[in-house]
């Protein structure tokens, strides 16, 4: 096990009141995974994160990283982990390639030792090596972050929202390389507020609230969405979603894109039934069909449960 | 120390590349020191003398002349009467009304004494103390003037006299700057050092930078190490900047050795430093941390003996001053500057400089955490 947190608790004091930042969670993580945590906003992930890089101390509970206790072993698991902040964190007053010596040099390795490591992602910001930091566009920041958080060979990985505030194309690339350092037997803890990459996990953990919601692989949270899922259009997709919710049968209606998609309370309904429901509303060119989950809907339906 | 030689280099690399901290730490220097010596001076000159003579007679005359060429007093108004000298004290056009009675010389000759009055706008206090002072100085040499002009002196004094001759040592002109330079020098250097060194620790945490430091396997003692040196290099270079700026410009020579001073500014400099590191390892702002060390040099500065002796102060407050390293450093400065001290004789500065040194850096290690709780 790369990872194994137990029973781990967090808690805050803001102005005499307690805030359960993590309630107890539990999970564990196997070597050379791609774990993927995804909550929405205050959700606890950056103090899962900080607890596990051992920049917080834990109130309650126990974990593990490589196999070090962080409140015993900190000092071992510095030197095995990378931590990639989810702010941009290097000195931006410095240059690209002053900030990777740098980070070398206070892991005690040396660039030329570990450059085999990063070559392929320090080859597309070798251009921009003389550039500061703070100079450099978004992805280009992301890469050079990843780029030091993976100098000194770390065997577990910690990325807090890496692609927050990244384009689509760089977001992209970005798991490209992220599957390409799990090939090099890395374990990467990946935290993001995007559902839509939680496909691109091994495994992910919704949380929410300081708990987890489900841990599961990708394709088991699909198949555990019991419920035929519907997809609606229609001319006016606003008071489409208003008459659909009016109707008692329906137990949810999201807008997904260009559709809406619906479930029934009672899942023997069928599409005539949806027809009827929106049938008043006279709507024009409406579009019913019965359409597979994605793992959105799973975790829009875990998250109202 | 591979370790700290790199943590060294990327602080001078953001030190250099900052011009702001480059202009700061020469430019403030050079104007604090070109200016403020030459500005504040305690010696009080053209203060504005009311006049009320109602004798008019040759004496009168000649003690006014006597008051004004000494040269701290300008005649500002000549009034007939009181009331209407007091106004021009309310119009603040006078700081100083002397009155001369009617029959002064009259008396003076017939009854061998007389009796003069002097108001003094105290609001100003250093400017009222000073000039009642000298305007006294100045009458009772007018005084000896008269008496030996006009008493025959008797083959034996009558009245025994003491008469006091006064021989500045140190500082024989009692040159205000020779005395006031070195202290600003201080000031300068303690200002200098604990506001950046306050600040730095605070940026890193605002910039989050510090996080990525806290991840690796660095040593707190390393860490605080990088941040303490170049400062240190830093506070020298002002010092000495200014130490230039204080023999090219007001001819301060030190009579002791410069390598004293160097000496001493050393360990005074670990010890102010330290205490800035330890103002950042509590700050979570810039803000929080400038206010704060500005609030703290403050003080500092103001019990250091630099404006007040501390001698003058009250018995507390001169407790209060040996908790404070400035104020040790200031009288340093003037001991091997004026009086040409060597190591031997700031032992005990020395000693206590250490105890400040070890102090506060030892706090500032202890209190930074790479784990917050």
């Amino acid at each position: 096990m790369a990872v194994t947190v137990q029973d781990l608790v967090k808690n805050y004091t803001v102005k005499k009141k307690t805030i359960e930042a993590l309630k107890g969670i539990s999970f564990s993580v196997e070597k050379g995974e791609i774990f993927g945590i995804i909550g929405p906003d205050g959700a606890g992930k950056t103090s899962l994160f900080r607890i596990l890089t051992t920049l917080l101390e834990p109130d309650g509970g126990s974990a593990t990283v490589d196999g070090c206790s962080v409140k015993d072993e900190y000092l071992q698991i510095r030197q095995r982990v990378g931590y990639m902040p989810g702010k941009f964190s290097l000195y931006q007053d410095l240059t690209v390639q002053e900030n990777l010596e740098f980070f070398a040099a206070i892991f005690n390795v040396s660039i030329a030792d570990n450059y085999e490591y990063i070559k392929e992602i320090y080859e597309q910001i070798a251009p921009f090596k003389d550039r500061k930091a703070g100079q450099l566009s978004g992805g280009m920041k992301q890469k050079l972050a990843l780029c030091c958080a993976l100098i000194h060979k770390p065997t577990v990985l910690f990325l807090d929202e890496p692609t927050t505030g990244v384009d689509a194309v760089s977001r992209k690339e970005f798991w490209e390389m992220l599957h390409r350092l799990k090939t090099q037997g890395i374990t990467i803890l990946v935290s993001t507020p995007y559902m839509d990459e939680a496909g691109l996990c091994d495994r992910v953990g919704l949380i929410q609230k300081g708990a987890f919601l489900s841990i599961e692989t990708p394709q088991s949270i699909i198949r555990d969405f019991k419920k035929t899922l519907w997809s609606v259009r229609a001319d006016d997709m606003y008071r489409l979603m208003e008459t659909i919710l009016k109707s008692p049968l329906i137990n949810s209606c999201y807008p997904f894109g260009q559709y809406h998609h619906v479930t029934f309370k009672d899942d023997t309904k069928k599409q005539s039934d949806l027809e009827a429901i929106v049938a008043p509303g006279n709507f024009k060119d409406v579009e019913i069909a019965a359409i597979q989950p994605n793992i959105e809907d799973c975790f829009m339906a875990l998250m109202t449960e | 120390m591979r370790m700290l030689k790199f943590l060294l280099q990327k602080e001078l690399q953001q030190i250099l590349r900052d011009p702001s901290i480059i202009r700061i730490l020469f430019i403030m220097p050079m104007i604090q020191l070109l200016i403020l010596p030459l500005a504040a001076d305690y010696e009080i000159k053209n203060i504005n003398l009311g006049v009320i003579d109602h004798d008019h007679s040759q004496y009168s005359r000649n003690l006014i002349n006597k008051i004004i060429s000494s040269g701290y007093f300008r005649l500002k108004d000549y009034s007939a009467t009181f009331p209407q000298a007091i106004k021009s004290i309310e119009l603040d056009k006078a700081d100083l009304i002397l009155e001369i009675p009617g029959h002064f010389d009259r008396d003076l000759i017939q009854e061998n004494n007389n009796t003069l009055f002097v108001a003094v706008n105290a609001i100003n206090g250093i400017k009222a103390g000073l000039g009642s002072a000298y305007i006294q100085a100045i009458i009772n040499d007018y005084n000896q003037d008269i008496r030996t002009q006009w008493i025959q002196f008797p083959r034996f004094n009558p009245q025994p006299m003491i008469e006091v001759v006064t021989n500045n040592w140190y500082n024989p002109n009692m040159n205000y700057r020779v005395f006031m330079v070195p202290g600003i020098l201080v000031m300068l250097v303690t200002m200098i050092g604990s506001s950046f060194a306050a600040n730095n620790i605070v940026r890193e945490k605002e910039m989050g930078t510090i996080e990525q430091i806290n991840v690796s396997p660095i040593k707190k003692y390393q860490f605080i190490l990088g941040k303490l040196i170049p400062f240190l290099v830093l506070a020298m270079t002002v010092l000495t900047v200014g130490l230039i700026i204080a023999r090219v410009v007001y001819g301060i020579v030190p009579l002791g050795s410069y390598s004293t001073i160097y000496f001493f500014a050393t360990i005074y400099l670990i010890a102010i430093l330290g205490f800035g590191l330890l103002l950042s390892t509590y700050a979570q702002t810039q803000q929080q941390s400038m206010l704060v060390s500005f609030f703290i040099t403050m003080i500092f500065n103001l019990l250091s003996g630099l404006y007040t002796p501390i001698e003058s102060m009250p018995e507390w407050a001169q407790i209060i001053t040996r908790f404070n390293p400035v104020s040790y450093f200031i009288e340093v400065m003037r001991m091997v500057m004026l009086k040409g001290s060597g190591i031997a004789d700031i032992r005990p500065h020395i000693i206590a400089m250490l105890g400040f040194a070890v102090f506060f850096n030892s706090w500032a290690i202890l209190n930074y955490r790479k784990r917050s709780v």
